[in-house]
């Protein structure tokens, strides 16, 4: 879902900065909070970071014969929601566009929609919904991770179509090139995050619960 | 302990026998798995043929070597697994 650099136009890029500055900005303003209030969550927040950090390095070979990666969003997104998530994933970028050239500056602001807020908030929604619904957390977590790692992809490829070609034949093209190819990783994603999911119902399963009241006390004080 | 041993290493013996088994068609069908986000250009091609990239970012042309990429992603991977690896250490319930 790395956009390339200069593959967008400034018009487009500033519309995805405006899109995603507020989100980010808000995720650091939560985490900031998060942490100094609850010290113990230090190590929660650093672990949700920490998938994303592994998982979107890890290039992985799929069906349609080129290579992309997972997004890892998935965890931080149960756990803390889109906008921690939008910051988390805004480390990893500003990363990958430095040093790797993968992705870009320019294009940021579009990479940290579809990676950072879009594709998490479908994730979000699928969480709640299954967990509502009374579906296992650790299948709820490999769904939640499958969808928001998928629908990062497909939100590419509505960027790219709005800049480039503005055609559903467009959009057909470059859904085959990331949604497609992105389908049997989302898979191998959904897998590590119910194995994850396992390891947290035998180890931590108050995990949820304690994130979950954190988010609920801090809505209370702001209301 | 023993139940959650097993599904740990089902899944992780499904990703792998995924990966070598798209490995395996790909070389039958000699693909070359280059990127998705490098393949979007050709996509690009296709549907914008007119369109020119319009900056290569603060390096310009120059593309890092292959080995410097790799060790920047295995940096990348790097930190992420210790931070793991550290809570799975530290939260793990003793027996």
């Amino acid at each position: 879902m790395h956009i390339m650099e200069g593959f967008l136009d400034p018009l487009w890029c500033a519309v995805w900065f405006i899109i995603a500055i507020p989100f980010v900005a808000l995720g650091a303003k939560k985490i900031i909070e998060l942490v100094r209030e609850h010290p113990e969550q230090k190590m929660t927040v650093a672990l949700a970071g920490a998938f994303i950090f592994l998982l979107s390095s890890l290039k992985l070979p799929s069906v349609t014969g080129s290579s992309s990666h997972p997004t890892g969003t998935g965890f931080s997104a149960a756990l803390y929601g889109v906008s921690v998530t939008a910051f988390l994933a805004t480390i990893v970028l500003i990363f990958q566009a430095l040093l790797l050239a993968h992705g870009g500056l320019t294009t940021l602001g579009a990479n940290i929609s579809s990676m950072g807020i879009i594709g998490p908030f479908f994730g979000v929604l699928v969480w709640k919904a299954m967990m509502k619904g009374g579906v296992s957390m650790p299948i709820s977590l490999g769904i939640t991770a499958l969808i928001a790692d998928w629908m990062t992809y497909v939100v590419t490829a509505f960027q790219m179509t709005l800049n480039h070609g503005q055609s559903i034949e467009a959009f057909v093209n470059f859904l085959s090139n990331y949604a497609l190819t992105q389908i049997p990783l989302s898979v191998v994603e959904c897998i590590l995050f119910y194995m994850f999911g396992i390891y947290l119902m035998r180890n931590k399963p108050e995990i949820f619960d304690i994130a979950g009241e954190i988010a609920a006390k801090a809505a209370a004080k702001e209301a | 302990m023993a139940e959650s041993k097993t599904i740990y290493i089902a899944g992780f013996a499904i990703i792998a026998l995924l990966v070598i088994a798209v490995l395996a068609y790909g070389a039958s069908q000699d693909w070359e798995f280059g990127g998705a986000d490098d393949g979007a250009e050709g996509v690009v091609e296709e549907v914008d043929p007119d369109y020119e990239p319009w900056w290569n970012g603060i390096f310009g042309d120059y593309e890092l070597p292959g080995e410097t990429e790799g060790m920047l992603f295995a940096l990348q991977a790097a930190i992420g697994a210790i931070i793991i690896g550290y809570f799975i250490g530290a939260y793990t319930r003793k027996e």
